[in-house]
């Protein structure tokens, strides 16, 4: 029998208590949609048996899942413990496999996360964002950071020991001080992973309309300069552009997705790429409802030249960059072939390092990664 | 052909009066072409034409008609352009007629380029008669525009046609004028050949097709041919006439009569318009008066976008010069723009038109340069040098004076912008000349400009200056001296030679702000702070400084995310390949056509 290959699993809940103003995620309020919530569920399970055969599950052994949303922890526990179970009954997992929930304080006590416990759930993914209650509020939340910490300790009572929390930067009237003052709150707590990301206004968010006080850019870049310092000193390593873990804690899941590993998305708008091919899920409730799960006017087969371009995009959001090395055993090219000069170009003006094997955007090269990530595309 | 029975006339009509439309009835009405036939306007047969409402090349068309006399006429309508660019195409196409029919908007009235055309036509001895058109509009004052013709032209106009041409109101009555108004053409067909080319066409078939009015003799198939001016000969292949978007063979062309002949001609060069064609054999004493070698009056450098495609555009403009002789164009290089071409051109319309053409027609992106005048440069040695190219002015030491060209300008406003149109006459360095009040609301401003402040946006400026009401006409006077300076744009301390142009010196400080203001907005951030300067001999007079870049990531990218992400760096990416590196700046395109447009705020 070959070795089976390795496969990470998204699915993605599209509900919310209440919608973000920041937010471009797909999802909708939950009161609206309690009649759809137990119809969605069942179609998950059937859209996860589809694409089992469809892609030949029975070849992968899942090495990571992520319930991701939306707000996975808004429905029922039970809705969870329920795909999960489909999930393990379909396909073969590893015993170390990674299962990841976002969870969004104010949203879980102690039987849904004991639930999710049980159902073999190990990580969670705290939605906080900020420490600071007047933050939160401009970014349209509905918990305040008390309601986190004791979300936060009633999760680790439960027995949790990978847990990550989301914060955010560069918020509308936030001062390099008092993401300071976030970032110690945080580290104080102790979370084995930090996600810290600076907020980008998106097309289409209510925030892309509303006049805001943003930070300058030099604040900006400073908070995020400090971010990398402070949590460095307090023991956690930066992996990715805003990713940041204790060691052996970094995100599996999401490393896979920059790697350009085989993952199937479940559920509205989730993505899957088995090989070369490429599959975005139809965004449109009324239609997944009725069993249209992919999205077939996007589907696209990959040529080697895209592959290869995501891969140095994508590889480049992590601080170990890309390995020449396994750029060459999977694409058949080396990278400087590939790209002649680029990386030349790059590392003399500072913005890539080459070094032991593997091509690395460095600090200057994080700031301005777009500038040399689309020399690929 | 019954010299008797033909009428050879053309519209005359300020832009968007309808003269189009009206050709279009006129066609429509004297049969030779059921309405199904009819395309919107079927003069204006190239596509840009149609979008800008405007005719570029003049087009001819004969048809028949049956007056109420009972006879049949023979109308040969000759189409003329309606920009001042185009004037002396106009001028050649008034010559070929002997009557001319003048629309005027009954709501506008006569506008500057109205008088333009009419003493235009006036000059040629046609006989003009009005039509008052969009009588419908409610706002149409057909008596008031009456009565202002009479005043200001001086031609009788009570009993003008009242007409719709877009509702086909009043069309018979100018069908009827035309026979009665407009006199019969004369000349002897046993004369030796004297022919007006109008126009011409180059046709992959035929080769060039001249258009012409025979005004002595006839011509026929094998009729060896010559053109007075440029000399060129040819045996004549084929004679015709003009059917609504058709060429229809005949036997001859005979005194009197518009139509074509071919000759397998193979540049339209050869039949430049305005010459006379005769009889090789036996030509006439001397040729039709009023011929003139055309001459560009603004140039530019064009250069493709993606430096690749220079061979295209080679064969781009030598396709469009087969049919356009008054467009010029030799190659030329710049640091910063690589090969292109310094193309000439009749005006600014002109040059947006090609402009358009080749991105359209041929698909080609152009980076266009800040178009300017010739110059004259006096050297200390003697020697005068006609300057296209700002780039090439010789070493201030070397140069004794310049000149620039000057236009006569006639301006025509309402009263209550008057103020606000002689101020930007004063701006644009104009000489006033004289005022006249055409009626109560109405005047008449006679300025001399320098051409090189009109090419930019004076007409824009105009426009918005005077609400729209503002009509503007204007032809070349001369040379004069004048205290003329190279700005010089620097970026990144290096000298942007595709940027550099002639100003007055009294400009230069007000030009040289601008410019670096405008392209501190067009330039992208780098990794690197950019200065901008601009420059006169050497000598900084204005700056800005565009800031390095801090920050260009995205924070975050999942699997749902990866294909969106992608395209917006496929996006960034593109607009990096648009760029044309300067030193180690990225320039937009844009950034070199942005400079045009200084006045817009």
């Amino acid at each position: 029998m070959t070795e089976k290959k390795p496969l990470s699993l998204y699915v993605h809940i599209p509900f919310c208590i209440k919608k973000c103003l920041y937010c471009d995620f797909l999802s909708f309020p939950l009161k609206s949609q309690t009649q759809n919530i137990e119809n969605y569920v069942n179609q998950l399970c059937r859209e996860i048996e589809y694409k089992n055969s469809q892609y030949s599950g029975e070849e992968y052994r899942v090495i990571s899942v992520f319930f991701g949303g939306g707000t996975p922890s808004s429905i029922d526990a039970r809705y969870i413990e329920k795909i999960l179970c489909k999930l393990r009954g379909v396909f073969s997992f590893d015993k170390d496999a990674e299962i990841t929930i976002e969870v969004n304080p104010g949203t879980v006590d102690e039987d849904k996360l004991t639930t999710y416990y049980k159902a073999g759930i190990n990580r969670l993914s705290f939605g906080l964002q900020s420490a600071c209650d007047e933050e939160l509020k401009t970014l349209g939340r509905i918990h305040n950071y008390d309601t986190f910490e004791k979300n936060f300790a009633l999760a680790r009572r439960v027995g949790f020991t990978n847990i990550n929390v989301d914060l955010m930067s560069a918020i509308p009237n936030q001062t390099v001080a008092s993401w300071e003052w976030n970032l110690n709150q945080i580290i104080r707590l102790n979370p084995e992973h930090i996600s810290a990301y600076s907020l980008i206004v998106e097309e289409g968010t209510p925030f892309y309309d509303m006049e805001l006080k943003l930070p300058s850019e030099e604040d900006e870049r400073a908070m995020y300069a400090m971010t990398g310092d402070k949590l460095l000193t307090a023991g956690y390593e930066q992996y990715e552009i805003s990713n940041y873990g204790k060691p052996g804690f970094e995100c599996k899941h999401n490393i896979v997705y920059w790697k350009r590993g085989d993952y199937l998305g479940f559920g509205i708008s989730a993505a899957s790429l088995v090989g070369n091919l490429r599959i975005s899920n139809v965004t449109s409730m009324e239609d997944y409802l009725l069993g249209q799960y992919e999205d077939t006017e996007t589907k696209e087969l990959l040529s080697l030249q895209e592959e290869m371009g995501e891969a140095m995009f994508l590889g480049l959001r992590m601080t170990e960059g890309v390995s020449e090395e396994a750029f060459v055993k999977r694409y058949g090219i080396t990278i400087t072939d590939q790209y002649p000069g680029v990386i030349e170009k790059y590392v003399r003006q500072g913005l890539l390092e080459r070094r032991k094997g593997h091509i690395f955007l460095t600090k200057e090269g994080m700031n301005l990664a777009n500038a040399v990530m689309c020399e690929f595309v | 052909m019954d010299q008797s029975k033909i009428r050879n006339f053309c519209i005359i009509a300020h832009i968007d009066h309808g003269k189009s439309t009206l050709a279009d009835r006129i066609i429509e009405k004297t049969g030779l072409l059921t309405s199904r036939e009819m395309q919107a306007q079927i003069l204006d047969n190239m596509d840009l034409e149609r979008e800008r409402g405007i005719t570029i090349k003049a087009q001819s068309v004969r048809t028949v008609y049956k007056a109420k006399n009972g006879e049949e006429y023979i109308f040969n309508l000759i189409d003329t352009p309606g920009h001042v660019d185009f004037n002396y195409e106009v001028s050649r196409s008034l010559a070929a007629c002997d009557g001319a029919i003048l629309v005027v908007d009954a709501a506008q009235g006569i506008e500057a380029q109205t008088l333009a055309n009419v003493y235009l036509a006036l000059d040629h001895d046609l006989d003009v008669f009005p039509v008052i058109n969009k009588i419908d509009l409610p706002s149409a004052e057909p008596q008031r525009v009456i009565d202002e013709i009479e005043d200001i032209i001086g031609i009788e106009a009570q009993d003008a046609p009242l007409i719709s041409a877009k509702n086909g109101i009043g069309i018979e009555e100018v069908l009827e004028a035309i026979v009665e108004k407009i006199p019969a053409p004369k000349g002897d067909a046993k004369k030796p050949l004297q022919a007006l080319i109008f126009d011409s066409l180059y046709d992959s078939y035929k080769g060039v097709i001249v258009f012409c009015r025979i005004m002595e003799g006839s011509v026929k198939k094998g009729t060896p041919i010559k053109m007075m001016a440029t000399g060129a000969t040819a045996d004549v292949v084929e004679v015709g006439y003009f059917g609504a978007g058709q060429f229809i063979p005949c036997d001859e062309l005979s005194a009197g009569m518009v139509g074509y002949i071919t000759a397998s001609i193979k540049n339209v060069k050869d039949t430049a318009v305005g010459d006379t064609v005769t009889n090789a054999q036996n030509p006439c004493d001397k040729p039709l008066p009023g011929y003139k070698k055309v001459q560009s009056m603004v140039y530019c450098g064009m250069y493709p976008a993606d430096g690749a495609k220079y061979p295209d555009l080679r064969d781009a403009l030598e396709k469009l010069q087969l049919n356009d002789a008054s467009l010029h164009y030799e190659p030329e290089t710049s640091i910063a723009l690589g090969f292109g071409f310094r193309c000439g051109f009749l005006g600014l319309l002109h040059l947006e038109i090609i402009q358009e053409r080749l991105e359209r027609e041929y698909n080609l992106d152009l980076v266009t340069t800040a178009p300017g005048v010739i110059y004259k440069v006096h050297k200390t040695d003697g020697e005068v040098i006609d300057l296209t190219n700002p780039s090439n002015l010789p070493d201030p030491t070397e140069i004794d004076y310049m000149e620039e060209p000057i236009v006569s300008a006639e301006i025509m406003v309402t009263k209550e912008f008057v103020g606000s149109i002689m101020e930007l006459c004063q701006e644009r360095r104009g000489r006033y000349i004289d005022m006249e009040y055409m009626e109560e609301t109405r005047a008449l401003l006679k300025y001399e400009l320098p051409l090189n402040e009109i090419i930019y946006d004076f007409f824009d400026a105009l426009k918005s200056r005077s609400k729209g009401y503002a009509s503007f006409d204007y032809e070349m006077k001369g040379y004069e001296e004048s205290q003329l300076v190279k700005l010089d744009i620097l970026i990144n301390k290096e000298e942007v030679d595709a940027l550099s142009f002639i100003v007055h010196k009294d400009s230069a400080y007000e030009r040289g702000r601008k410019m670096c203001e405008k392209l501190k907005d067009e330039i992208p951030r780098h990794l690197f702070e950019i200065p901008i300067q601009a420059a006169v001999g050497g000598k900084v007079i204005a700056r800005e400084t565009v800031k390095a870049m801090r920050k260009d990531v995205l924070a975050k990218c999942y699997g749902g995310d990866i294909t969106r992400k992608k395209k917006l760096l496929e996006k960034q990416k593109e607009g990096k390949k648009r760029m044309r590196q300067i030193g180690n700046v990225e320039i937009p395109q844009k950034a070199f056509m942005s400079v045009l447009k200084l006045d817009e705020k």
